[in-house]
């Protein structure tokens, strides 16, 4: 039974509880969240899956679990896991179903007064644009070929086809595209499911909106980035659809015999795993890597459909109608990366699933503008509330292998809040904060209600506090 | 929308993030049965009784949960592929396979999307001879 006095206060926004808690733990487990999170955290079943993630064979250090953190399934939601490299292990429950589920964040110089008398026409055609709700097919029916070069290019396919820039690549995430992907190793299901999917966005909390910029505290890192205060943003949060479930649900029953075979004892299925080394751990990788380039190119492609609809509203109203790339980041994704951990420099696997990268200043792979004031770090609140722009710190290469929180995190079940809320309240609500919401049903609606979310607020004064991200800026939401 | 016997059922059971139902039934068969029903209930499947269609699939397995998680998951995809739903199951287990006949109907709306089904604790458990488990849905 966990409760406050399991765990060693580290400091005022970290904690710890020691691998010696049970006797199958590996590593401890180390939780970013001012008390007042932690206690609301003992609500649900996250940091007992955060136990279970710390008993995966081949840890290289503590599992880290995020502010936001909520109960998944297996994993943690905000959970952070280095394993050991070669031997250490690969589990798909810890990257999660939607792989490469991340964000993208647009800039613009466009001013909230000048766009405001457009917004609605903007957000029905960012609707007809940018596909969303159960079921949808995208515009693009690829063939098996063309599939799999989107699988191997990720984003780059896109800007071949005349749908990204340069620039688009060089913001986002390992430029966009993971080396080492392997579509011969995703099933034929897999690319069925994936190859009318790109450029949409899917359900479920999966969302496209129109932010405006109300609040900057560093001028200089927000000019980097093109964000000025009054002016609108663009964000997008979607995944790799149905190829990337599909890979996962594949991957989770195949490691299920697999995981007898490597007699690992794992406390929960969810969490089967393989070593890294082994030809399933091998197989894995190279199809999460080419899921994760589907994913990366499905928000390429849903951002430039997003600046068509901008184009086709707003040109000759508005003085500049162009979304400038800010950054596109993961945070359901495994990848090898360096870290220090007790005092070492370790390649280690870093299984992120509901956690952002967030890498410090000077660190590799940031684009030059980036270079001085660390990686951006998109974190989106719940509809009505603020989303932030965060940076990654040297604190967070050193305490949390270079990983911040991703969201507010749910505090409510979905039937509890359709429970709560009613759709068409809600959408009335929001109506009359000037939120023009387009939702696939009101019920969906009422399930992603801004009360069945933590303060993304508090979230975010916690990985500030801690060190491992400090603020830059807040948007509020159009949607 | 699938028939299942008096004594099979299932029921919500609260998930902060994602979906999950409690099952039960007497017979495995009809476990796995009464699990369909609770996951096309959750999707909030509509079908047109007039256009009928029928499939037969075999799975392999090393336990019952994995036939259990293999069998749902094979009624997403067919959900999503070929938009059928199906109400009559036949179910046939042999040692390392699954054997499946099931008929049903075209999905003419789906309000709901499930992305995955979980081995998250999930124990299919026999008590009083009763077959029991809670199935959570990634959504």
């Amino acid at each position: 039974m966990i409760s406050l006095e399991t765990f060693k206060k580290i400091s005022s926004y970290e904690w710890e509880i020691p691998a010696s808690f049970r006797k199958a733990m590996q590593a401890p487990v180390r939780v970013f969240a001012t008390r007042r999170l932690l206690k609301a955290s003992l609500n649900d079943l996250s940091l007992e899956q955060a136990i279970n993630a710390a008993c995966l064979p081949g840890l290289a250090g503590a599992v880290i679990v995020m502010p936001d953190m909520h109960q998944g399934y297996g994993f943690p939601i905000g959970g952070v896991a280095a394993t050991r490299l070669p031997d250490g292990v690969i589990s798909p429950g810890a990257i999660g179903y939607d792989i490469n589920c991340g964000v993208r964040l647009l800039a613009s110089v466009i001013e909230l007064e000048e766009a405001e008398p457009f917004l609605e026409d903007l957000v029905g055609a960012l609707d007809r644009n940018c596909p969303s709700g159960v079921g949808v097919k995208g515009a693009w029916n690829l063939t098996g070929a063309e599939l799999d070069q989107v699988c191997l290019q990720g984003a780059r396919w896109a800007l071949k086809k005349g749908m990204a820039s340069e620039e688009d690549l060089r913001r986002s995430e390992e430029s966009g595209c993971l080396d080492g992907a392997d579509p011969t190793r995703i099933s034929s299901r897999a690319k069925e499911r994936g190859r009318d999917q790109l450029g949409t966005l899917g359900a479920g909390n999966h969302f496209l909106e129109i932010d405006v910029v109300t609040q900057v505290f560093d001028l200089a890192a927000a000019q980097a980035m093109g964000l000025h205060e009054g002016c609108l943003t663009l964000q997008i949060h979607c995944g790799s659809r149905g190829l990337g479930h599909q890979v996962c649900t594949d991957y989770v029953q195949n490691f299920q015999s697999a995981v007898r075979r490597f007699a690992f004892h794992i406390p929960d299925r969810e969490l089967v795993c393989a070593p890294l080394n082994s030809e399933e751990g091998q197989a894995y990788l190279g199809a999460m890597r080419a899921a994760a380039n589907f994913a990366f190119t499905n928000r390429q492609i849903l951002a430039h459909q997003a600046r068509k609809a901008f184009d086709e509203v707003l040109a000759g109203k508005v003085h500049n109608p162009f979304l400038s790339q800010v950054y596109d980041v993961a945070h359901n994704m495994a990848k090898f990366e360096t870290h220090i951990i007790n005092g070492e420099q370790v390649k280690v696997c870093v299984h992120r699933k509901g956690a952002t990268r967030a890498f410090g200043p000077r660190s590799p792979g940031l684009p030059s503008e980036y270079q001085e004031i660390g990686q951006p770090v998109l974190v989106p609140g719940s509809m009505g509330t603020s989303s932030w722009v965060l940076v990654g710190t040297q604190e967070s290469m050193l305490r949390s292998y270079g990983s911040t929180c991703h969201g507010a995190g749910r505090v409510l079940s979905r039937s509890q809040a359709k429970k709560d809320v009613r759709g068409d309240k809600l959408r009335d609500r929001l109506e009359s904060q000037g939120i023009h919401v387009r939702a696939g049903s009101l019920a969906g609606l009422a399930e992603e209600a801004p009360e069945a979310y933590k303060d993304v607020d508090q979230v975010v004064e916690t990985v500030c506090g801690a060190g491992i991200a400090p603020k830059w800026l807040s948007s509020g939401r159009w949607r | 929308m699938i028939e299942i016997s008096g004594s099979s059922g299932f029921e919500e059971v609260d998930h902060t993030a994602d979906w999950a139902i409690r099952v039960w039934a007497d017979r495995l068969d009809e476990l796995f049965k009464a699990a369909a029903g609770g996951m096309y209930s959750l999707l909030d499947v509509q079908v047109d009784p007039q256009v009928r269609s029928s499939a037969d699939f075999c799975l392999t397995g090393i336990d019952p949960e994995t036939f259990l998680v293999g069998f749902l998951s094979e009624l997403l995809y067919r959900l999503e592929s070929n938009r059928a739903a199906f109400d009559r199951i036949d179910l046939q287990f042999k040692a390392a396979f699954l054997e499946a006949h099931v008929e049903g109907a075209q999905v003419i709306s789906q309000n709901k999307e499930i992305k995955a089904v979980t081995y998250h604790n999930l124990k299919i458990r026999q008590v009083n001879g009763t077959y029991e488990t809670t199935i959570v849905f990634d959504v």
